[in-house]
């Protein structure tokens, strides 16, 4: 438990269950301190799932998790607590407070965790908006903000706390190009200006390769890959690869498991009645 | 071929019967745990650092009580004249008019002031609970509280029963006097009784159990509202339709809770 672990994210083995249906399958994966990992994959590959996982949301049935040096399971409520100070999220829609102003949601952690005045409070909000341009936007209500200004003011809400770890939740996923660029370069500016750690889960390769260090691939519940963006171009895996050049996947057809799917009939064939 | 369809059709609902009574107990189950969470908040909130927010409740309280008094003072005020009249043409059939306070006096206090002010906020702010929390929950909202850390239930949750236990009798309360006048107006029109008189002869009939009576059930009402609209609100899945669905399911629900809880209430409290 050092305050400067090498390693911010460790997980180990991590299997999880969504009802009956396994969703993670012995994940294990690090992210080191003042790195920017991207977790890539297909839809239903896991890797929403998997963050979820990582912002301790939910209850995984085995495997561990340890973010900052501190197993998740064994922390109590008050050590959650803490721990959570020193995380920020910027979830996909931006779940911003849609009955409180933007500077109002951007100060709300300082305003629960920090004993600070009003006004420092607002100076905080107000330097975290200068950040991602959004000076002047802390009066109006979320539904007044375009797409792409929900997104920045979710990224200021995250960082208010000056978070040791990020996490960011296709940040760039309904944007158009020149927006989605831009937000790419604030992260890369955060985490040198903040010397954060950031997770990104994203499926949008221009992203990838702009703003990762090291690139974690899932693929049905396990991991494909883990390695640098070299290492990524250069992989033999024809998954990685299609993945990489777009290329739709094609899984050979079994024309019993076919017709099987077809008739809703799992179990027996010999039942169905055509 | 038939008698397995009808096999069949038999184990499916038994099924599911099984399933929907696992369900609502599981539902009842939550209620509870969702009260004991919220004292829990309320009480050991501020030593883990996570105080329910006075202002909080202040915002609630007048968004449930003082904007719901217009509309309270109205119904209420019809109800009263509504008693007045009913009683007054029952007992005119044994000629024993002069005795409506009787029925008036007991029908509001203990009876119609409660059970309209209870179905009022069930259907004014028990829906909007579970809309508010619905809509947060599919907006991941209420995921981005959780990592702030800052818990939903102290933060949410306790803001706003502690607002309906507070603020239902208030207006229960209200609603009773508004009551007792209105019916006093018609009365004195009809029978020509002096409202000075009538109401020397409801303080007279009316004791402090009548008063309680009515003032208990409704911060029962209040819970039931509270906490119904809450579950449901959480329970939501499926996006925008998924909101109005629990919205609908939570007035259903309360309206229905109140008026069977108010049933038991009224025959426990009168053995």
């Amino acid at each position: 438990m050092t305050d400067h672990p090498e390693k911010v994210i460790e997980v180990e083995n991590l299997v999880t269950h969504y009802g009956p249906r396994k969703i993670l399958d012995g994940v294990s994966m690090n992210v080191n301190e003042g790195e920017i990992m991207v977790i890539m994959g297909g839809s239903g590959s896991g890797k929403s799932t998997l963050l979820r996982y990582l912002m301790a949301l939910e209850h995984q049935t085995s495997g561990s998790i340890k973010l900052l040096g501190q197993d998740i399971d064994t922390l109590s409520q008050k050590e959650m607590f803490d721990l959570r100070k020193k995380i920020g999220v910027a979830f996909q829609g931006g779940a911003l407070f849609s009955s409180m102003t933007v500077g109002e949601n951007i100060m709300l952690p300082l305003y629960e965790h920090a004993e600070l005045d009003m006004m420092t409070m607002e100076i905080m909000a107000r330097m975290k908006l200068e950040v991602v341009d959004l000076a002047g936007f802390e009066d109006l209500m979320p539904a007044e903000l375009s797409g792409g200004m929900i997104k920045r003011a979710a990224f200021a809400r995250a960082v208010v706390m000056d978070p040791k770890l990020l996490f960011c939740d296709e940040p760039s996923a309904g944007l158009d190009p020149v927006v989605a660029s831009a937000l790419d370069d604030l992260i890369l500016k955060l985490r040198d200006a903040m010397s954060m750690t950031v997770v990104v889960v994203t499926h949008e390769l221009e992203s990838v390769f702009k703003i990762a260090d090291r690139v974690t691939v899932l693929d049905r519940g396990k991991i494909l890959f883990i390695g640098t963006l070299d290492e990524l171009r250069n992989s033999k895996s024809e998954r990685i690869q299609n993945l990489l050049n777009r290329r739709p996947e094609e899984d050979a057809m079994d024309p019993d498991e076919y017709l099987r799917r077809l008739t809703g009939q799992e179990e027996s064939v010999g039942d169905a009645t055509l | 071929m038939a008698a397995k369809d009808s096999a069949n059709g038999a184990a499916k609902l038994a099924d599911r019967v099984g399933r929907w009574t696992v369900s609502t107990v599981e539902e009842v189950g939550n209620g509870g745990v969702l009260v004991a969470e919220s004292l829990y908040w309320l009480i050991m909130g501020p030593s883990l650092k996570q105080p329910v927010r006075p202002g909080a409740i202040v915002v609630q309280m007048m968004e449930v009580g003082i904007k719901a008094i217009p509309i309270i003072a109205m119904l209420g005020g019809t109800i009263g004249a509504m008693l007045a009249i009913q009683s007054i043409y029952m007992l005119r059939i044994f000629g024993a008019e002069s005795q409506v306070t009787y029925g008036v006096a007991f029908s509001v206090v203990r009876e119609f002031a409660p059970l309209i002010t209870g179905i009022l906020i069930a259907g004014r702010s028990g829906s909007a609970l579970a809309a508010r929390l619905g809509t947060m929950k599919i907006s991941q909202e209420i995921d981005a509280l959780k990592v702030m850390g800052i818990n939903p239930v102290r933060f949410l949750v306790v803001p706003s029963l502690v607002a309906l236990v507070v603020m239902v009798p208030a207006l229960t309360l209200f609603n009773m006097f508004v009551g007792l006048f209105c019916a006093g107006l018609y009365i004195n029109a009809d029978l020509g009784i002096s409202l000075a008189a009538y109401f020397d002869q409801t303080i007279t009939i009316l004791s402090l159990d009548d008063l309680l009576h009515g003032l208990g059930k409704s911060v029962l009402f209040a819970l039931l509202v509270g906490v119904i609209g809450v579950i449901n609100g959480a329970s939501v899945t499926g996006g925008a339709e998924g909101v109005g669905k629990v919205t609908t399911r939570s007035v259903v629900q309360s309206i229905s809770a109140i008026i069977v809880t108010d049933m038991l209430f009224a025959f426990m409290a009168t053995r």
